[in-house]
């Protein structure tokens, strides 16, 4: 068992910290502020590789694996969340089941343009009446000669307003219940696609989550992905891989609230000395490292399950509910330690404060992670 | 084109910490980098690659743990990398590091020759130009920018105290390059995926043609005869912004750090 790094490994996290420092973090404030899309990051991130990091380099990918994947949205997410569950739900959500349930057509046709970047991910599940029952799905896709015809709105929906490709579940045999799901490749100009509403968002508000609204819209027969029927386990298994993306994300703004507070309590004073210098403050931090540490391990041994291609699913599921809870409660007291500081926006931890908490619902709430733990545990 | 660039391991001097006691640099756990200038130098030739297409070869001399910046150099986009050394280098002072390094770009092929304008550990910008002179070579140093005719003339931008000259010089000729006048381009996912798969040519005193006695301690005629320490300032920060806005960022880090 060997736990230290690889040197590719250390020269990608070299990489991958320099540009979120330098490149990220100093977007960060303002992105969340006017709930703007870093546009501009996305482009930079595309063209050094990070939008298709663990695809091969025959499909357009870097040919790198799912350990240096979560390594990026960590480090992404240490400076700006926003941008970490932005190249999350593109490379897990929509390029990953491509990649994983397409035909060689679909994945030609697709991945090459996803994994340069100059298409955007997403991908489409929840809806107003199936969120953690997902099977309780409504939109319904009918078959006419050489396409479908699918009809419905999606909610929630992360990158919505700048992807061009959508993985879309939906109803193809309403009898059949989970088994009459059928999962989609949409593409945004497709007749009948359209956005709505973009939500105003507690945390990730520049993350562009919006509906989806098909109407009457046309999709072509050879954009079924996977087989009819197939759609309910297709996405349980994106989800799967989802979840160690979120995890990475909880756990990249876990350590960055973590940086933010080792720096603070070195330099506030506090009757006559630095605040890091009480007890109280060293023993909280000592157990907070400890668990951002725990979740880092946990991560990592679900990514290398997965690129091992062994099952993962619960491993996914521990690395997910316990790195957003530990974000949760890393965020929280960074804010408490900050005192009144940390409530204001001079400060980034409250940001990180908003931000932590949706690693705790979606891709599955911490409740559904509890399920699917016990579930494998049970079986 | 063919372009060989000089680089150079360091360590990170912004991480350099003081030994209370002994006051004198603490150079364990302190991350070992590449050359700023030198980082600087290999943007330009991988800009004149990108645009000329040009074939790309770094070259360092350094223990062997000096891999590590030819890997980086390789995830930046570089086509070859060779790793100078050998016991009979150790010890070198600028001239015989010059001569050891004039040695192997003599077995090569070259049009330009970039370094850094100096490294950062040592701080004495002598290896470029000896370079230059033991290839007999036309020089450029404190080079902030250039530009190709796409035939054989450089159009440089070279750094003064006062300010800066243009100058043209033609291939071959050597180039020192500043660090600030480009920024270099981040290492791809893709280059770092594929840069341990790449060879490192591995090249000691049997590659290059130079008489032993101008090599290492024994080719070094500098002798070190005091040594100290300065003061080591932390990183600043640099804010290109309008004087309303910089008055207002410099308020706020004061209240930051609870000066005022």
């Amino acid at each position: 068992m060997d736990f230290s790094l690889s040197k590719q490994q250390e020269l990608f996290l070299q990489m991958i910290r320099e540009f979120a420092e330098k490149e990220v973090k100093p977007l960060a404030a303002e992105v969340d502020e006017s709930e703007r899309f870093p546009m501009e990051t996305v482009e930079k991130m595309a063209k050094l590789g990070i939008m298709g990091i663990p695809f091969p380099t025959e499909l357009g990918g870097a040919g790198g694996n799912n350990q240096l994947y979560t390594m990026a949205v960590e480090e992404l997410s240490r400076a700006c969340a926003t941008t970490g569950v932005i190249v999350s739900a593109h490379t897990s959500l929509c390029c990953a089941p491509i990649m994983e349930h397409g035909t060689n057509e679909q994945r030609a046709k697709y991945l090459p343009k996803l994994c340069s970047g100059e298409w955007i991910g997403a991908f489409g599940l929840t809806e107003p009446n199936a969120g953690t029952d997902a099977s309780a799905q409504q939109t319904m896709a009918v078959k006419e000669g050489d396409h479908y015809v699918l009809n419905g709105t999606k909610i929630f929906i992360t990158n919505a307003a700048y992807a061009h490709v959508y993985i879309i579940m939906a109803m193809t045999d309403k009898s059949k219940g989970t088994k009459g799901i059928s999962a989609f490749i949409v593409e945004r100009d497709f007749p009948g696609f359209s956005i709505g509403k973009k939500e105003k968002k507690m945390g990730i508000r520049g993350s562009a989550t919006c509906e989806l609204i098909m109407e009457n819209c046309i999709v072509p027969a050879e954009n079924l992905l996977g087989q009819e029927g197939k759609g309910f386990s297709i996405a349980m298994k994106t989800l799967d891989g989802g979840r160690i993306g979120i995890a990475s994300q909880a756990l990249g703004i876990a350590q960055g609230a973590m940086d933010e507070t080792v720096k603070y309590v070195k330099e506030r004073k506090q009757f006559g000395k630095a605040i890091g210098q009480f007890q109280n403050t060293q023993f909280q931090l000592a157990d907070l490292q400890t668990k951002i540490e725990a979740a880092r391990l946990l991560v990592r041994k679900a990514a290398y399950k997965k690129d091992m291609k062994l099952p993962y699913s619960a491993d996914a599921a521990m690395a997910k509910l316990f790195a957003a809870e530990t974000a949760m409660e890393m965020t929280t007291k960074a804010v408490q330690f900050h005192g009144g500081y940390g409530y204001t926006r001079e400060y980034p931890v409250e940001r990180m404060m908003r931000d932590a908490k949706i690693t705790e619902i979606y891709e599955g709430t911490s409740e559904v992670q509890r399920m699917v733990i016990a579930a494998n545990l049970l079986k | 084109m063919k372009i060989v660039v000089c680089i150079k391991q360091v360590p990170d001097t912004t991480e350099i910490k003081l030994d209370p006691v002994t006051g004198t640099l603490i150079r364990d756990g302190v991350p070992s980098i590449m050359n700023p200038d030198d980082k600087g130098g290999l943007e330009f030739a991988l800009q004149l690659k990108d645009k000329y297409g040009a074939h790309v070869t770094v070259i360092t001399m350094g223990p062997p743990q000096a891999e590590a910046i030819l890997r980086e150099a390789y995830a930046m986009g570089v086509d070859r990398a060779i790793l100078l050394s050998d016991r009979k280098f150790a010890g070198a002072d600028t001239l015989a590091t010059s001569n050891t390094i004039a040695g192997a770009l003599r077995s090569l092929e070259y049009d330009l020759i970039i370094t850094g304008r100096q490294a950062i550990d040592g701080d004495t910008a002598q290896v470029g130009p000896q370079i230059a002179e033991h290839l007999d070579l036309p020089q450029v140093t404190y080079v902030e920018d250039l530009s190709f005719d796409g035939n054989k003339t450089f159009s440089v931008k070279k750094s003064t105290e006062e300010g800066y000259q243009i100058v043209e010089v033609e291939a071959p000729c050597v180039l020192t390059a500043l660090a600030s006048g480009v920024k270099p381009r981040y290492m791809s996912v893709r280059g770092i995926v594929e840069a341990y798969n790449k060879e490192i040519e591995n090249w000691n005193f049997s590659n290059i043609s130079v008489d032993e006695k101008k090599l290492g301690l024994n080719g070094s005629p500098t002798r070190v005869f005091k040594s100290f320490t300065k003061g080591v300032k932390a990183a600043g920060q640099v804010y290109e912004v309008e004087p309303n806005e910089a008055v207002d960022i410099i308020i706020n880090k004061l209240k930051e750090k609870f000066i005022i």
